[in-house]
């Protein structure tokens, strides 16, 4: 199981809603690129626990699928595409800040 | 319609100031999540994919043009310049920041508008036919009683921890426009020898287990309907299921209790609550029902102006005949081709709001189909109204049609959807705009949700669309004969879902076999499919299905 294990830890910032993932530098980053890659549980849900106690920070942490590439972190599944994207009817939400 | 009272005006201003300093104890990290998340929920405020959503409730969806107005400022101001009108005639906004909220919270009092239980298991916004008060096949209002209903439900001590949450329509028309027969409970004002009263539907609800209302009682007279209402809200609050979110709804505890030891409960229950009402909920009704009093309507004027072809394409569909011979009601599409269905931008809100202010004795109306009405306006003023609709963009001449269709947010924004919605209402609409079958296929409803809970209504749709996960690609499953109206139905799965490039060439294949199908041209999908049942339809779904059994 742990060969397989490949997990990026994302919550919703507390005061715009945005989400953010954990980065290897202990903060709360924008960009899943610079989200940290767990490939232990153990050290996985040890972050997981320190996000709960963030709570003045962000809300509903959770440890989610991932998969690594050259560029960092990319979505194992469609709905974190979305997150890390915004919506597709409008040019909102982070692919918004991206172009600004 | 309702104007606050010095009371409810102080109640919101108490309740805004009350969440005012929930929120800045939150932001200042005296809350923790836990324990704001009720408090927000209470207040309509939700956690979705992207962002906060606030969702502003519009009473039986009655709107005046100063309301209409301040919904535009909030999506100027606070939001990304839009919002969303919901299937349950309240508006969502996708953008607000949790520091804004109270502001906004503020901005809203100030013309009688509130957040309060759109969230939380608790009576949500009630509900009407957005024809109320105009519609030529009224009955009557259902308002009044709406408007007594969130009275008494707003804040009521007994019912602000429901098993589940709790959704009531009224409808005062035989056409049953507000889908009562999908709501825990529904109510159908019926007249019986000159003597107005209510048919009571209990445990609709569409979602995971979609089930259609049961009549309670056939005749409730008036002066007992809101004792009786909080008697089958009470017995719901004691034996309704607390164990499992998904059996806790009224129609799981109806299913599970059977119909008859529900109505023995109730009418026990309902002994001793009608003798506490003593008669003043009959003196704040009478009170309301003046709130309501029908605009005065101005008799003459040219009912029968000159029609250019748009406008006459615009009238066929859009255009309803009025109680008054020289009115007529006027549905604004929210769903030009292409667009997301429901959603309405801070000018075009403020393009409304003038229009009604200036045609339509200041009324708006929102439908639980997303679209807005004009309820009262003048036939002598239909071509300026059309013109300026126009200029607008708001005058797409598809009420009723494949392109009109209901879809919720679904993952483009909803934290609990599993498939997008929005892209597919897009898609479908421009498809089928684009290759002419539009007007060819006549009257028929589409409705789309993007996970099981169904707040795109798809049981209900002619055609129905669930988008699912399935093994991580986006899939949608088609169901079939769904009837939202006083003929309510279930819509019954046709087969394997499809993905989502799939979709649209199946779509179209199942509407080319009803175009070569039907029996006439004045023959709606729904009849056509009534008529042969499904397997047709399935085989133009399927044809590989089809062509697998042929060689069998």
């Amino acid at each position: 199981m742990s060969r397989d294990y490949s997990k990026i830890l994302t919550a919703n910032d507390l005061r715009l809603g945005d989400v953010v993932y954990w980065a290897a530098d202990q903060r709360w980053a924008r960009a899943i690129t610079d989200a940290v890659i767990f490939t232990e549980s153990a050290t996985a849900e040890a972050a997981l626990a320190t996000a709960f106690a963030q709570s003045d920070l962000v809300v509903g942490p959770y440890l989610v699928d991932a998969i690594p590439t050259e560029t960092g972190p990319a979505p194992a599944h469609f709905r974190e595409a979305f997150r890390m994207r915004g919506p597709s009817n409008y040019p909102h939400g982070k692919q918004e800040q991206a172009q600004g | 319609m309702y104007r606050y009272s010095e009371f409810d005006e102080n109640f919101l201003r108490a309740r805004n100031a009350q969440f005012r300093a929930q929120v800045a104890r939150r932001l200042s990290g005296e809350l923790t999540e836990d324990e704001f998340k009720p408090l927000r929920l209470m207040n309509g405020l939700y956690l979705q994919l992207h962002a906060y959503m606030l969702r502003v409730a519009i009473p039986y969806g009655t709107l005046n043009s100063a309301q209409m107005r301040a919904l535009a400022r909030v999506a100027r101001q606070w939001d990304k310049g839009y919002g969303h009108f919901t299937t349950r005639q309240n508006i969502q906004f996708n953008w607000p920041k949790l520091e804004d909220v109270p502001d906004i919270l503020d901005a809203l009092a100030e013309v009688g508008l509130h957040a309060i239980q759109t969230s939380g298991n608790t009576v949500r916004n009630v509900t009407a036919d957005h024809f109320a008060g105009a519609a030529a096949d009224e009955i009557a209002d259902p308002r009044p009683v709406a408007e007594l209903i969130r009275q008494w439900s707003t804040d009521h001590p007994e019912f602000q921890f429901l098993p589940r949450k709790f959704k009531i329509a009224v409808t005062g028309s035989p056409n049953d426009r507000a889908v009562t027969a999908a709501h825990d409970i529904g109510l159908r004002i019926v007249a019986r020898a000159g003597e107005i009263g209510y048919q009571v539907l209990v445990g609709g609800g569409l979602g995971r287990t979609p089930m259609i209302g049961k009549v309670l009682v056939d005749f409730l007279p008036e002066a007992d309907l809101l004792p009786y209402i909080e008697a089958i809200v009470a017995v719901y609050n004691l034996i309704g299921r607390r164990d499992n979110k998904y059996k806790a709804r009224i129609k799981i505890t109806l299913h599970e209790t059977g119909l008859d030891e529900i109505k023995r409960l109730v009418e026990d229950e309902f002994i001793s609550r009608r003798a506490a009402f003593k008669g003043v909920d009959q003196r704040l009704l009478a009170e309301i029902r003046g709130h309501f009093a029908p605009p005065e309507f101005i008799t003459g004027g040219d009912s029968a102006p000159t029609l250019s072809p748009a406008l006459r394409a615009f009238m066929d569909s859009n255009v309803t005949d009025h109680r008054h011979p020289d009115y007529a009601i006027v549905t604004v599409s929210m769903k030009s081709h292409g667009a997301t269905p429901g959603d309405a931008t801070a000018a075009q809100m403020e393009v409304l709001a003038d229009l009604a202010e200036t045609y339509g004795h200041d009324e708006l109306r929102i439908s639980h189909e997303q679209n807005v009405i004009l309820p009262h306006i003048p036939r002598a003023a239909l071509p300026d109204l059309y013109q300026r609709l126009k200029a607008a963009g708001l005058a797409t001449a598809n009420i009723g049609k494949i392109s009109d269709i209901i879809a919720c947010p679904g993952m483009d924004y909803c934290a609990l959807a599993t498939a997008r919605s929005i892209p597919i209402a897009q898609e479908i609409a421009t498809h089928f705009h684009d290759i002419g079958l539009e007007e060819e296929i006549g009257a028929l409803k589409i409705k789309i949700s993007g996970c099981i809970n169904a707040c795109g209504h798809h049981h209900v749709g002619h055609i129905g669309i669930l988008g699912l996960d399935r093994a991580g690609v986006e899939n949608y499953q088609i169901t079939l004969g769904g009837d939202h109206s006083e003929a309510a139905a279930i819509g019954a799965r046709a087969g394997p879902g499809f993905s989502a490039d799939a979709l649209i060439p199946a779509l179209e294949r199942l509407l080319r076999a009803y175009l070569a199908l039907r029996a006439h041209s004045g023959e709606r999908f729904i009849d056509t499919y009534r008529r042969l049942g499904a397997a047709p339809f399935k085989a133009a779904l399927y044809p590989e299905e089809g062509a697998h059994h042929a060689a069998a």
